[in-house]
Order: C-alpha cells, then sequence, then structure tokens
C-alpha cells in the first residue's frame, strides 16, 4: 500500500523505494537470470532458424502447468516435466534434430488443445479454483513470484547460462555449418538434443516471468536484434543477453510505475521497441556503406 | 447454462438418426454446425496453400493476433467481430512486408520478427485485457473458443467472407500454386510472386479471424495446419490432397461440435484431439505402406 502512495507523491520518489517491496526484489533477481538464460538460448534458436519449437514450447508450457494444477501436483513439476520432455521428442521427431514444421504445428495445436481440457478440468474442479491461475500462467506473474520459486526460478536459469556457455564452441559450429562440424567429429546431433532440452528448461522458467504465451518474445526479440547489430557471434551472444535483462528491468520499473499496466506488458513493449530500433539502425545504415 | 443444458439432453444412445435429431433440436446448435461448416472450408482452403508454402509459423501468428483484436474491439466497445478482420489483416500486411529474400541469414530474421510480432501483440491483448478489467471469463471464451453464442448474423458474416476469400483464393489459386512450388522459375515466367505472397498472407488472415471466433484465438492454428498436413502425408496429386484437406477439416469441426455437445468438456479439445488422431494415423499409415513396398520391391528384385 505504501508503494501506491508513494507513487501519488511522483514516480521518482517512489521508484527510489523500488527494492524496499519483497516482491519487487524477487521479481528483480529472478527476472535477471531468466532474461539472461532466455537472451543466450534464444540468440542460438535464431541462428538455427529454431524460433518455431520455442513458439511450440511455450504452448507446451501452458498445458504442463495447467496438468499439474488439475491432477494437484506443484505447478513448477508440471511445468519443468512437460517442457524438457516435449522438447527433447521433438529433437528424436525431426531428422538431424531439426523437425518439420507441420509435424511441429500439429502437435502443438494438439498439446494446446490438452492445455484447454486441463483448464476446464481445474476450474470446475471442487477445489474451488478460478479461472484466474490459467490466466496467470498465459500472461505471466512476475509480481507474484514466492521466495521459493525465485530462487528455483534463478538457481535453473543460471545453470542454462552456464551450460550454454560451456557448449557455446560446438553448438556455434554445428548450428553454422552442421556438414564440416559432423566431418570434424563435432557430436551435431547430440548437440541439438542438448541445445533443444535447454531451450525446454528455459521456457519453463520463463513462464514464471512473462507467461507462457509471451515468453517467445523475451526470445526471439533480444535475439533479433543483436543479430541485426553484429555478425560477431560471441559479442551478438552477450548483446543479445543484454537486451533481455535490459527490457525485463526496464518493464518492471514502467510496470511498477504504472500498475494498470501488466509486467509482462512492459517487457515485451521494451524488447519489441529495442528491436524495431535496431531494424531501423541498420536499414539506415546500409545504403551508406553500399555508397562507400 | 451448463446445468440447463444436461438436465434437457437424454445423452448419446445407438440410434444415429436419433442423436442427429438431438444435435439438431437447439437453434445455437444449428447456428454453430453453419458457422463450423464454413470455418472449416475456408481454414482447409488456405491451410493447404500454408503448409506447401511452410509459412505455418506466419499462420501461426495471425491466428494468434486476433485475440489482441477483439480484446481492443470489445475494450473500445466496437463488435468483436470488426476488431478480428482488422487485427488479423494489420498483420498480415505486416508480415507480407518483411522482405522474403534469398538465403539463411533473412529466413533466421524473417522468423525472429514474426516471433516478435505474436509476443507483442498477446502483450497488447493482455494490456486490454486489464484495461478493461474483470473480464476473465469472456478472456478464455476469446483464447479457447465457445460454439454455444454464435448469432445467426454472425454466421451470415462468416458466410459473406468466406465466399470472399474463396473467390479470390479461386483467382489466383493457379499462379499461387506455380509461385508457391518453384518461385525463380515463376518468376521468370513474369509472375508476380512478392503480390501473390502479399494477398495470400491477407486471404490467410482473413481466414484465421474467422476460424478464431469459433475455436478461439489458440486454436486456430489446429484447423489451418492439421487437415492439410494430414492429407499431404495421404497423397501428392494436388487437387485431390486439397479435397481431401477440405473433408478432412468438414469431418474434424462436425465430429469436435457432435461430440462436444454431448460431453462438458470445451470443443475446441475435441477439434484438435480428432485432428491430430488423424494426422497421427495418416503418418503411420504411410510409413507402414512405405515399408511393405519396400518389401516388395525387394522381393521383386531377388
Amino acid at each position: 500500500m505504501s508503494g501506491v502512495s508513494l507513487m501519488l507523491a511522483g514516480p521518482a520518489t517512489g521508484l527510489v523505494h523500488i527494492f524496499d517491496q519483497p516482491f519487487m526484489r524477487y521479481a528483480f533477481i529472478a527476472g535477471t537470470a531468466i532474461a539472461a538464460a532466455a537472451g543466450l538460448v534464444g540468440y542460438f534458436l535464431v541462428l538455427r532458424s529454431q524460433v518455431f519449437t520455442g513458439d511450440a514450447l511455450s504452448h507446451v508450457a501452458f498445458t504442463g502447468a495447467l496438468a499439474a494444477l488439475a491432477a494437484g501436483a506443484d505447478l513448477l513439476i508440471g511445468l519443468y516435466g512437460a517442457c524438457v520432455v516435449v522438447a527433447i521428442a521433438m529433437a528424436a521427431l525431426g531428422r538431424k534434430g531439426q523437425a518439420d514444421d507441420a509435424v511441429i504445428g500439429s502437435v502443438f495445436a494438439w498439446i494446446l488443445g490438452l492445455g484447454a481440457l486441463f483448464l476446464s478440468i481445474y476450474t470446475t474442479s471442487a477445489t474451488g479454483a478460478n479461472g484466474t491461475s490459467g490466466v496467470s500462467v498465459l500472461f505471466g506473474t512476475i509480481f507474484g513470484l514466492s521466495p521459493g520459486q525465485a530462487v528455483t526460478d534463478t538457481a535453473v536459469s543460471a545453470g542454462v547460462c552456464l551450460a550454454i556457455l560451456a557448449i557455446g564452441r560446438p553448438l556455434l559450429f554445428a548450428s553454422v555449418d552442421p556438414a564440416v562440424a559432423s566431418a570434424r567429429r563435432v557430436p551435431v546431433r547430440t548437440l541439438g538434443f542438448v541445445f533443444l532440452g535447454l531451450v525446454g528448461v528455459t521456457a519453463a522458467a520463463a513462464t514464471q516471468a512473462v507467461g507462457a504465451l509471451l515468453l517467445l518474445g523475451l526470445i526471439a526479440a533480444p535475439a533479433g536484434a543483436a543479430q541485426r547489430l553484429t555478425a560477431a557471434p560471441f559479442r551478438g551472444l552477450c548483446l543479445s543477453a543484454g537486451i533481455a535483462i535490459g527490457s525485463v528491468w526496464a518493464g518492471l520499473v514502467i510496470a511498477y510505475s504504472a500498475p494498470q499496466m501488466p509486467p509482462s506488458f512492459g517487457i515485451l513493449g521494451v524488447a519489441t521497441l529495442t528491436y524495431l530500433l535496431a531494424f531501423a539502425l541498420t536499414s539506415a545504415a546500409k545504403p551508406q556503406v553500399a555508397l562507400s | 447454462m451448463v446445468t440447463e443444458l444436461t438436465a434437457a439432453q437424454p445423452g448419446l444412445s445407438w440410434n444415429l438418426v436419433e442423436d442427429v435429431r438431438q444435435l439438431l433440436l437447439y437453434p445455437f446448435m444449428v447456428n454453430a454446425l453453419r458457422a463450423g461448416t464454413i470455418v472449416a472450408v475456408v481454414a482447409g482452403a488456405l491451410g493447404w496453400y500454408m503448409v506447401l508454402r511452410r509459412q505455418a509459423f506466419a499462420g501461426h501468428t495471425l491466428a494468434i493476433v486476433s485475440f489482441p483484436g477483439a480484446a481492443a474491439a470489445i475494450l473500445i466497445g466496437i463488435s468483436a467481430t470488426a476488431g478480428y478482420f482488422i487485427a488479423a489483416i494489420a498483420a498480415a500486411i505486416v508480415i507480407a512486408a518483411v522482405p522474403r529474400s534469398l538465403g539463411g541469414r533473412a529466413r533466421s530474421s524473417e522468423s525472429a520478427v514474426i516471433g516478435t510480432v505474436q509476443a507483442f501483440a498477446l502483450a497488447c491483448g493482455a494490456l486490454f485485457v486489464s484495461l478493461y478489467g474483470g473480464f476473465l471469463n469472456g478472456l478464455t471464451d476469446l483464447l479457447f473458443g465457445s460454439f454455444l453464442g454464435i448469432s445467426s448474423s454472425q454466421v451470415l458474416t462468416l458466410l459473406i467472407v468466406a465466399a470472399l476469400a474463396l473467390a479470390v483464393l479461386a483467382v489466383i489459386g493457379r499462379p499461387l500454386f506455380f509461385a508457391t512450388v518453384d518461385p525463380d522459375v515463376a518468376a521468370a515466367r513474369g509472375v508476380p510472386v512478392r503480390l501473390l505472397g502479399t494477398i495470400f498472407l491477407i486471404l490467410l488472415g482473413c481466414a484465421a479471424a474467422e476460424v478464431s471466433q469459433i475455436t478461439g484465438a489458440l486454436l486456430v492454428f489446429a484447423l489451418l495446419v492439421m487437415p492439410a498436413a494430414t492429407a499431404q502425408q495421404l497423397t501428392t496429386r494436388p487437387l485431390v490432397s486439397f479435397a481431401l484437406t477440405i473433408a478432412l477439416g468438414l469431418a474434424i469441426v462436425w465430429l469436435g461440435l457432435a461430440v462436444a455437445y454431448f460431453s462438458v468438456y470445451p470443443v475446441g479439445f475435441y477439434i484438435t484431439t480428432f485432428g491430430f488422431g488423424g494426422f497421427v494415423l495418416a503418418a503411420a499409415g504411410r510409413s507402414a505402406a512405405g515399408r511393405v513396398r519396400a518389401l516388395v520391391a525387394s522381393q521383386g528384385l531377388a
């Protein structure tokens, strides 16, 4: 409540006390780790043209979370379990660890239908639940993270970041030129599996922050912007993670000063704006390069 | 509403004629079947081209943006139908404006654009719903569909838009097929490949907006992709698979609506499940047939 009165006194005075609220501290800590993981994973996802797979996983996250809720289990178990299992199944479905568009589309359309079933089971069950949990899974509740969830998400995201950095070099090689990489004995197929598994974990963690429907933005927009701004892979990776973290911070501050706005919208808005700026910058810069 | 229905309906019996009579007892169900039929034909026809052109991701995004469109329309107080169509067509034009130039880097950059458009559109939807406030049941309907409240005037709108979209598709169908199968040769022969692509995306947007009024924004994609993917598993001949796509779409929608009428679970679940079941059967049948053919061929050689 004190936050509201402070904001009435002026947004700037309110922002000084932004870290006085425990929910704000959890949101910032977990949000930073999740954004870093999403930025790193997203960079490779865009590079490998697998954004559609990320899209599919975001819907799996919704169904997994609601299946856990409908069965009365912990939401996190369903979320992480479903995402990782489906990610690895998708890698197995496609040849060379990349599945076909129509196959992915059919699978995730059905999984979303299952999600609708679980939503209806959960909301009509006798536990006294209402429609809000379905909505919060879809659109995220970063301000509602419990301390336990915040710690889990931060630890998992930090693990994803470390794993991506560890396999970064061979994964980059395998993504850019799979044929040469496999000739040089890089385990291209295994890397594809491990990578999609990491994407699944990231999707599950990001569902907590921005929601199942919006996590694609946190994955695709910073990575797309970074790839437009630089062609150097490791600079691009850092830039992608940086833009993702910046979007989350800015989005949280915006949502804090304008409580009408859902935090997910603030985060996605900033990320989209950054992408648009990168787009405008590079298309303005290109003709000059051609002239010189 | 639900309790009333369950009280009024005696339930399924083995007498098929009796079941169909029950199905057509209420006007809302007749309207739902009419709307479902229109939607299945449009979604099948455009979905067939979508799968062939490998634009499933763009189709999914067009399906999704109808949600913020409808939410915005309800927020400012105009009809949700208008919101569906305006949003889907606007998004189609944005996606078409992104240059589809050749090369892997352009392709990956295009998918990043589509992903960003989609996520931002959904975020806008969340914002509109939050600004409108206290509208959670409506939100679930927008996302997952409801076949209970379709009015006769809505059916008429669906029919008019569907007829227009199919007429345009009939005109551009042949050159579009050519441009899809071999864009380079088509461009060399003077076919306006880029323009056809734009028109196609706008038609796809119309189809997505139509379907989302029945199945909800999140499940549109099932009707766009599943019948087409199944038909293209079964045959490679264009006309046969096109006809098969529409037949499969109709069967999925009719079955889904009929089963949902007799049960308490959402129609979207049944439509996606029947579609996916058909797809799995077709894929399994094809791989089995391929194995048998290989076996016969090896026997014949030996």
